[in-house]
């Protein structure tokens, strides 16, 4: 506490801290985000999914040595795999069903990866080492910084805008809103809808790969990580607004912000201060900040 | 009224009680322990459905109010060196009092919203839970809790128990089957409609979610009381998760299927850990069919196959 008071240096730091953290949580609950938006389902599996990518980031950087981006493009496209398997075999049965379905079917999967993840890389803590030239860290005229925290800062907006530009300004994008307002008029307009659904469910599922192998260097994998990581992406996302790319992104940057400076002024609580800020957001608005009303009757 | 159960299901509540009564007199632990753990979760998923199958919301985060149950009996009992006769009241009144302050905000939202929400809150407890190390014993556990000495033995307690789980699923029927219950079915049926006809949706929600939370409250006293002591795991969502699992594999439709749901798949746990460590697989398959397959859980599939039986179609 007195730090903060004392030291503008320290605050600085802080700052790119809460930077950092909310943009790595911002790749992982845009995913999230994405899904539910298209799809009006929330996938409890997003945070196993995070964790297949941290783990395949370790199996092909550190394993196979076959370097980090390699390694970031391998979780991208293992997890794409299998979103493709899990949307084609089990998702798309459940289309238009009752929501606690969906959320159980979810639920199975987390139970059955969680267990996959256990054969395949054990129990233990794995450790990732950081990529070359990214281990130390860079002058920024008043201190230094680590490299690859300020690389997941930039790389964060780098994928926001991606992902703006992708939905609001490309053909593709004008159909997948298209399909959230009216996914029967679409089909009927001749365009194939589930083709739109599985490439959602792909990029959100790749989205939470490359959230986990770029956290991999700093969050060891190990089991259950998945578990905190739902929850940080629940609370990130319900704070900006379900189905919001831009309340994803400013929720993200929030939370970032209150976990790190809240574990600054009381250390161990900062959990609790990310719960109490969801409260008081919902107590002004109910649908997050950036979030539209539910039509009622769903 | 309404409030008489159907002579068949009484006389089968009957049966099982007066069944159960007799399991000390075999004279097994293991039996005994069994038991007791089995009417614990019963009440568990029976308190559960009280939000899924009346009121239709989900809730992912009913662990909370069974933790808040555990540590408050256990703490009071322990620390403050309480009476049970107070300790066992007060803890049931504050898991009612933090569900009511759950079910505030969570009722604000439509289901979506309210089944993260609940998640979120009793992520909220497990994490007090584990932080605050100096009340709760923190990762290590609220241990050594001071059990009475009336009950302080596997067949006291375990009548202790089968007394109160019987007479909290008796009130818990009355609830569910009292003006209140029928019209939560009302407001799960449609919302719209409810609140046309005069009905207060947002408050008998609340409503639904305070028994709920309550009865948890009771059956996680108990178990702290059982296993003298309480641990974080018992506030983690996975736990939610389960009990979850419980009432959809019995049936959410019916009142007594969660308490079929949840002693199977309690028994399938046993039976499982014995031969593979990998119970969560198992787990996950179970949760496929239901899902799947058998949306209207055991009992649903047991009025199919009645209904074929009788020459339906």
């Amino acid at each position: 506490m007195d730090m903060l008071l004392s030291s503008p240096t320290f605050v600085f730091i802080q700052v790119l801290n809460s930077i950092s953290l909310g943009m790595n949580l911002f790749i992982i609950a845009a995913g999230l985000s994405l899904i539910f938006g298209v799809l009006r389902v929330i996938n409890f599996a997003h945070g196993v999914f995070y964790m297949f990518g941290a783990y395949i980031m370790y199996t092909v950087a550190q394993d196979l040595e076959l370097g980090f981006v390699t390694g970031v493009i391998a979780a991208a496209a293992g997890l794409a795999v299998i979103a493709i398997v899990v949307e084609r075999g089990l998702f798309q049965w459940l289309y238009g069903k009752e929501h606690l379905m969906q959320l159980l079917l979810t639920f199975a999967i987390v139970l059955i990866m969680g267990d996959l993840a256990k054969i395949i890389w054990g129990t233990d803590q794995l450790s990732v080492s950081y990529p070359d030239g990214m281990s130390g860290a860079l002058n920024l005229g008043i201190t230094f910084y680590p490299t690859y925290r300020l690389m997941l800062a930039v790389i964060g907006p780098v994928i926001f805008i991606g992902l703006f530009l992708l939905i609001e300004r490309t053909r593709w994008g004008r159909l997948t809103r298209a399909a959230t307002q009216d996914m029967e008029m679409l089909s009927a307009l001749g365009i194939n809808v589930p083709v739109i659904y599985v490439t959602i469910f792909l990029i959100g599922a790749a989205l939470a790969g490359v959230g986990g192998a770029l956290a991999a260097p700093i969050n060891s994998p190990t089991p259950g990580m998945d578990a905190t990581i739902i929850v940080e992406c629940f609370v990130i996302v319900i704070i900006g607004g379900l189905g919001s790319l831009w309340g994803t992104f400013v929720g993200a940057l929030i939370y970032g912000f209150v976990f790190n400076f809240g574990s600054v002024i009381v250390p161990n609580w900062q959990d609790v201060f990310a719960f109490l800020l969801l409260m008081v957001v919902l107590l002004i608005r109910p649908w997050g900040l950036f979030g539209k009303p539910e039509r009622e009757g769903h | 009224m309404g409030w008489n159960m159907p002579r068949g299901v009484l006389i089968s509540c009957i049966v099982v009680v007066t069944a159960l009564a007799l399991v000390p007199l075999a004279d097994s632990r293991y039996l005994i322990d069994i038991s007791t753990e089995i009417l614990v979760y019963v009440l568990f998923a029976l308190s559960l459905n009280v939000i899924i199958g009346y009121s239709g919301n989900v809730s992912f985060g009913h662990a909370a109010y069974f933790a808040i149950g555990g540590y408050a009996n256990a703490i009071l009992l322990t620390t403050y060196e309480w009476p049970l006769i107070l300790s066992f009241p007060t803890a049931v009144v504050l898991s009612g009092l933090a569900a009511a302050f759950v079910a505030y905000f969570c009722t604000r939202l439509t289901d979506i919203y309210f089944a993260m929400l609940t998640l979120a809150f009793a992520m909220l407890v497990w994490a007090i839970a584990f932080k605050w190390r100096s009340v709760t014993g923190g990762d290590d556990g609220f241990v050594g809790v001071n059990v009475p000495e009336f009950i302080d033995g596997r067949a006291p307690f375990f009548y202790f128990t089968l007394v109160i789980v019987t007479i909290s699923s008796a009130v818990l029927w009355m609830i569910c089957h009292s003006a209140f219950g029928q019209t939560l079915v009302a407001v799960r049926e449609n919302i719209t409609r409810a609140g046309f006809i005069g009905v207060n949706t947002r408050l008998m929600r609340i409503g639904a979610f305070v028994v709920a939370g309550s009865f948890a409250g009771i059956a996680g006293a108990i178990f702290a009381m059982y296993n003298r002591g309480v641990y974080t795991e018992s506030a983690f969502w996975t736990e939610s998760a389960q009990v979850l699992i419980m009432t959809l594999l019995g049936g959410m439709y019916s009142f007594f299927g969660p308490a079929i749901g949840a002693a199977t798949l309690y028994l399938l746990e046993r039976f499982a850990n014995e031969y593979t460590q990998y119970w969560p697989t198992v787990l996950g398959v179970i949760l496929l069919v239901i899902v799947l397959v058998l949306p209207e859980g055991l009992v649903g599939l047991a009025k199919r196959v009645r209904e074929r039986l009788a020459g339906g179609n």
